[in-house]
């Protein structure tokens, strides 16, 4: 796909995410802008997908889990834009019946998610799972994860990073979406996790930087690599050097709104820095 | 009265272990997990036979079952090992978000469940996982009462389609419930499904587990004293035949129920619903009151505990007189 065509992408699912936590005033606006362009790199360039009706087992097709739930609005939206379920659905977001729970879940049958995700730190697990069945089943395509920098607070990460090296599940690609931010403040303030790069390393595993993590070539360029260095025994991460927030000025370089929703004028603000390319839901 | 007779004691373990070394070699589907501790959950036989399709965790318990649940991502069957209290209690969350709440096709096999784990002490002495699973929406939660029945136990819930938490036990006992194979065989073992083990007019005794066998001895005591009970093996918990408790205190008017766990949310706190809503009759519970266990032999510790054959006797006698 043309670099304009994804950034048209990036344009309107920001404004999906902005519209759909504004809507029920809650929801995580910040995190989901700032992994945009990894999602929409991911879903419309990367993953391998079969086309059709979704399947639970992903058989011969690439699998993705995201981790870090609470950045659903994001992940609804390229879902939805990538075909999985109507966008117009983007409007039931967290109310009372919807598929589109406050955090993804496969209790409501949403089509593209294969695990619920929230309470944080068990996406690398099931990860983990998921690729030693395609090994089983002597499936070639890949899995692939997104985690919260904060997220790797969590202790069952670190049982999962030990064991994917110790297993060599090197059909794997694990992103880490470390933009420094968390709840409480920077993650440096709330828990200094130190050199995350060589934690993996030290756990055995392949680790490249994307440094533009909110530039879609750069992205693209950055999981191409990654891909090309899975089945070499490794697991990969990628430490996704992102913004929170990134897209509307006033929510970018702080935690403020890691879990808050924009007030009306606030979004006014935000829907004027990116554009309506493809039609609001 | 019918009564039972052993010839062989085996621990329910065992029989687990060879239950998952009989799917090993008839549904491909079938993987297992453990965390450490293959030959207290007698997995060498899978093992050995289908090592592609076992995953040594190492001492990861949460890790155990997120992997679990990936694995079902493919079509797999995942049967995790560990003890009980590292089966349930250590990874809560994680069987809730990523098995039950998502649905999945994990067995959650666990074993050394209550008091009769013996001298390693309450730490490992788990007597609130039925409890715990049982809350969960979309679990089966099933206790076994000895070899065959854990054998058997093992084998069905893999064809059974949702998560499923199978508790048994460490400790060596008699083996009186058929073979897997005798499909005939009047108790036979079907998930959800009571099994009648004696018929009786005075008292329901229910129970569950290691227990189901000291119910049976304190029925022929209680036979000596006049007093006729009906023995249900309730293995499962949950989804409970709520059917087979009520047609049998229809007719004994009373019930005791016996388990290897907390009085609170245990098997007893689930029948005392299924009263409450249909026929409030008494009801007393062996059950262990509210407590940690400690060190001391199996034996030792049912009897401290009052979860044996005399317990039960007792108990009858006291419902008898709320009649």
């Amino acid at each position: 796909m043309e670099v304009a065509k994804l950034n048209a992408i990036v344009s309107q699912t920001r404004r999906d995410i902005l519209r759909m936590v504004h809507k029920v005033n809650s929801g995580h606006p910040g995190g989901s802008l700032g992994c945009t362009e990894f999602l929409v790199a991911l879903y419309n360039e990367v993953l391998e997908l079969k086309e059709g009706e979704f399947d639970m087992d992903g058989l011969h097709e690439d699998v993705f889990f995201l981790s870090n739930g609470h950045i659903s609005p994001v992940f609804y939206s390229v879902l939805a834009h990538r075909g999985y379920f109507p966008v117009a659905e983007l409007a039931t977001f967290r109310l009372l019946n919807s598929r589109l729970q406050g955090h993804p879940t496969t209790h409501e049958g949403l089509p593209g998610v294969r695990i619920a995700s929230g309470s944080l730190g068990q996406g690398l697990s099931n990860a983990l799972g998921a690729a030693q069945a395609k090994k089983l089943n002597g499936d070639d395509k890949l899995v692939y994860t997104l985690h919260g920098d904060g997220e790797l607070q969590e202790g069952q990460n670190w049982e999962a990073i030990m064991y994917a090296s110790a297993k060599k599940v090197d059909n794997l690609i694990a992103t880490v979406d470390f933009n420094g931010q968390q709840i409480d403040g920077s993650t440096d303030h709330v828990l200094n996790m130190g050199d995350l790069a060589a934690k993996f390393t030290a756990f055995g595993w392949d680790v490249l930087h994307v440094k533009k993590g909110n530039d879609i070539e750069a992205v693209i360029n950055g999981l191409k690599e990654a891909k090309s260095r899975t089945g070499k025994g490794k697991p990969v991460c990628i430490l996704l050097h992102t913004v929170m927030g990134n897209g509307v000025d006033f929510m970018m370089h702080t935690h403020a709104w890691h879990g808050k929703a924009p007030n009306d004028e606030q979004l006014a603000i935000g829907l004027s820095q990116n554009p309506e390319t493809l039609g609001d839901y | 009265m019918k009564k039972y007779t052993y010839t062989e004691s085996k621990d329910t373990r065992s029989g687990f272990g060879a239950g998952l070394a009989e799917l090993g070699r008839t549904n491909p589907n079938v993987v297992a997990l453990c965390a450490d501790l293959i030959g207290s959950l007698k997995m060498d036989k899978f093992i050995e036979e289908n090592p592609e399709r076992f995953f040594q965790i190492g001492i990861a318990e949460a890790n155990m079952i997120g992997i679990a649940a990936g694995l079902t991502i493919g079509g797999k069957i995942p049967f995790t090992g560990t003890f009980a209290n590292f089966s349930t209690g250590r990874v809560y969350d994680q069987i809730r978000q990523s098995v039950a709440y998502s649905d999945k096709n994990v067995k959650i096999c666990a074993s050394h469940a209550g008091l009769t784990l013996g001298e390693d002490g309450a730490t490992h002495q788990i007597l609130e996982d039925i409890g715990l699973m049982k809350m969960l929406p979309g679990m089966t939660v099933i206790n076994t009462c000895d070899y065959n029945q854990t054998e058997a136990a093992t084998i069905a819930i893999a064809a059974h389609e949702g998560p499923v938490y199978l508790r048994f036990g460490r400790p060596v006992v008699p083996i009186y419930m058929p073979k897997h194979t005798d499909t005939e065989h009047e108790n036979k073992f079907v998930i959800g499904k009571a099994i009648q083990l004696t018929e009786g007019a005075d008292v329901t005794i229910v129970a569950t587990g290691h227990l189901v066998w000291e119910a049976l001895q304190a029925s022929e005591q209680l036979e000596k004293l006049g007093i006729s009970a009906e023995v249900l093996n309730m293995h499962t918990i949950k989804p409970l035949d709520a059917e087979a408790v009520l047609a049998s205190v229809a007719k004994t008017g009373c019930v005791v129920t016996a388990e290897e766990h907390n009085y609170m949310g245990g098997l007893g706190e689930s029948i005392a619903g299924v009263l409450a809503k249909n026929n409030p009759i008494p009801q007393e519970f062996v059950a262990v009151n509210d407590s940690f266990g400690e060190s001391g032999t199996p034996a030792q510790l049912m009897e401290k505990y009052g979860l044996n054959n005399a317990s039960i006797v007792a108990a009858v006698q006291k419902v008898l007189t709320r009649k």
